[in-house]
């Protein structure tokens, strides 16, 4: 009985799988293979013997990894990803909220509804575009940045091949473009508070800077740690396509993070298995740092992923 | 009561001064753009053009439309967009209903096959062993098939299938016979309308917008899309084909001035579509993103 119930249970599936067939396929190639690949990290890898065939390579196959710890750039890389995640991180969480606090006090509902939809407009442009109008902004004869520090008396700047102002052009352009896009949520939240918490408060005599203090500011904070667990999780994954884009030879100091590393070791300069090492290790690093986060949330009694 | 009002009026204050230079700092670098690109070269090149265009002209439009690559790699984005839209979202919906269906056999087989993807990805160089080795090196395939089931939009849609269409509608048609695929196009799709608006719009933007895939698959310029195009003009200041292009008797310095506007009316061409587009799917993606901040 229960065996027939089941074959049943499959036969009604039937269309149901085939719905799920193009997709499957897909993830399979292009997720799956792709992972199983992964043990190339742990091989000499060359395309005449394959991702199987390859032989494993010396240290019980961790070579590639002892390599990259022991490299000479292995620390400066380390830093220039931390440093440029973190500082990324840490402004990309707060501006979308105070932003979102701010735009939720205009009482002018079509100013309310411009100010959005204007702040959502740099998040449609592409990164190659951002990248593009920064550099023709900063040029140091005649982008407008320099033309504005001239004519107040400053000295002009070659801002893109300095490594002191790439973390921060890289992490407030990122805003720029983030920011009117990550409030959605948060605008999303506070739409939902209770109309009757103002009410009382402003019975009792609370101001609206208070009232935003206590009763919007809370309100965001559990969708706000999710969010923050979330781009933990992706720590170490900063935007590559940025990073890279805005490399030039002379900022590389600062500019050089895993990723864009990876990215030339493997594919420029195509040492397959070392690339592959290097962006797992990456990718471990992203994983035991998303633990933690969610472990302490927990702990502390805030949201959690799981 | 006075001091109350005085304190709101204060607060509002400050609001709107707040609102108006964010306002400032997010248009004033897309103005500057627009003006530009409708500007005399040689003001452009002086840094003359701040407010106000300067020598209003066409020309700088037409010189983007007339450089080869330009039109090209335009042509090439928006085929690419298109075929990977269509693409992207078949599998992504097709995905999406069955992982929603609680009395499908092995949902959680699947779920779990789905969701894995998010938390390990074979990384950059097995992906490109593979797509290369599947022959899919240097063609539009490459750039489409790979990213084309997005895991996080199926789980969006799945979430959005079991919250917002009633279980009953769909009991319902089962008892008019329906099969599973009749309720997938005539009941599912017809109310999955906001979600699909909200993935329509993330895939054109993903695929207009993407440089990285086609700066790692494609070898023939021929197939570059606009954005690697404008990589090599605008980042690597790669600006012969746009010199070369110009007027041949004109002299080096005014081609370079060319180049130079020339720039700013490829951003404008290639930004304006979105632009235009996002505002009418804007009260979408706000329900959309509040779906997707959900837990699954």
């Amino acid at each position: 009985m229960k065996i027939k119930s089941k074959k049943a249970e499959i036969k009604r599936s039937l269309s149901l799988y085939a719905l799920m067939t193009p997709s499957l396929i897909l993830l399979i190639l292009f997720s799956y293979l792709p992972m199983y690949g992964i043990i190339i990290a742990f091989k000499d890898y060359n395309a005449v013997q394959g991702i199987w065939g390859s032989p494993w390579t010396k240290n019980f196959g961790f070579s590639h990894f002892i390599r990259f710890v022991t490299a000479y750039n292995f620390t400066s890389l380390i830093k220039n990803t931390l440093v440029l995640s973190l500082y990324s991180l840490v402004v990309n969480a707060i501006c979308p909220v105070v932003l979102a606090l701010f735009v939720n006090e205009i009482q002018n509902k079509a100013f309310k509804r411009t100010v959005q939809t204007i702040s959502y407009s740099p998040y449609f442009i592409s990164c190659v575009v951002m990248v593009g109008m920064v550099v023709s902004f900063l040029n140091v004869d005649r982008g407008i940045v320099n033309k504005v520090i001239t004519s107040l008396g400053g000295k002009g700047n070659m801002f893109m091949s300095d490594p002191d102002w790439f973390v921060h052009l890289y992490v407030w352009t990122g805003v720029w473009q983030g920011v009117g896009w990550a409030s959605i949520v948060y605008l999303g939240c506070l739409s939902n508070v209770d109309p009757c918490l103002h009410e009382a408060a402003v019975i009792d005599g609370a101001s609206r800077m208070k009232r935003l203090w206590h009763i919007n500011l809370p309100a965001i904070i559990p969708v706000f740690t999710i969010q923050l667990i979330l781009s933990v999780g992706n720590i170490m994954n900063v935007g590559f396509e940025k990073a890279y884009l805005m490399q030039t030879d002379a900022n590389l100091s600062a500019s050089e993070i895993i990723a864009t590393y990876a990215y030339k070791i493997s594919l420029l300069k195509k040492q397959y298995s070392f690339g592959t090492a290097v962006g797992l290790f990456n990718a471990a690093i992203n994983i035991i740092l998303l633990f933690i986060v969610n472990f302490v949330s927990k702990k502390v009694g805030q949201e959690s992923l799981w | 009561m006075v001091q109350k009002s005085r304190e709101n009026t204060i607060f509002n204050i400050i609001v709107y001064a707040f609102m108006v230079i964010f306002l400032f700092i997010m248009i004033y670098p897309l103005w500057y753009c627009l003006i530009n690109a409708f500007s005399s070269a040689k003001e452009v090149y002086y840094g003359n053009v701040v407010w106000l265009p300067k020598g209003i002209t066409l020309e700088n439009y037409v010189a983007v439309f007339r450089e080869k690559s330009l039109l090209s790699g335009y042509l090439n984005t928006v085929f690419y967009t298109f075929a990977g839209t269509v693409i992207g979202l078949f599998v992504t919906f097709t995905a999406a209903y069955p992982l929603s269906r609680k009395d499908m056999y092995g949902r959680n087989v699947f779920m779990k096959l789905y969701l894995l993807p998010m938390f390990i990805s074979g990384g950059l160089v097995p992906t490109y062993i593979i797509v290369k080795k599947l022959g899919l090196y240097d063609t539009f395939w490459a750039l489409v098939l790979p990213g084309a089931v997005g895991v996080w939009n199926v789980v969006v849609v799945r979430t959005f299938m079991i919250s917002s269409i009633p279980g009953e509608l769909q009991e319902a048609a089962m008892l008019d016979g329906a099969g599973n695929i009749k309720i997938f196009t005539s009941v599912i799709i017809p109310l999955s309308r906001p979600i699909l608006a909200v993935m329509t719009m993330f895939h054109i933007v993903g695929y207009w917008n993407t440089y990285f895939n086609a700066l790692i698959y494609l070898n023939d310029e021929a197939k570059y899309p606009i954005q690697l195009v404008l990589r090599k003009i605008l980042i690597q200041n790669d600006i012969d084909s746009l010199i070369s292009s110009g007027n041949v008797s004109a002299s080096i310095l005014e081609q370079t001035m060319r180049a130079e506007a020339i720039k700013y009316a490829a951003i404008i061409v290639t930004i304006t579509p979105l632009l235009v587009i996002y505002p009418f799917f804007e009260k979408f993606f706000e329900k959309g993103m509040v779906v997707g901040s959900l837990k699954g």
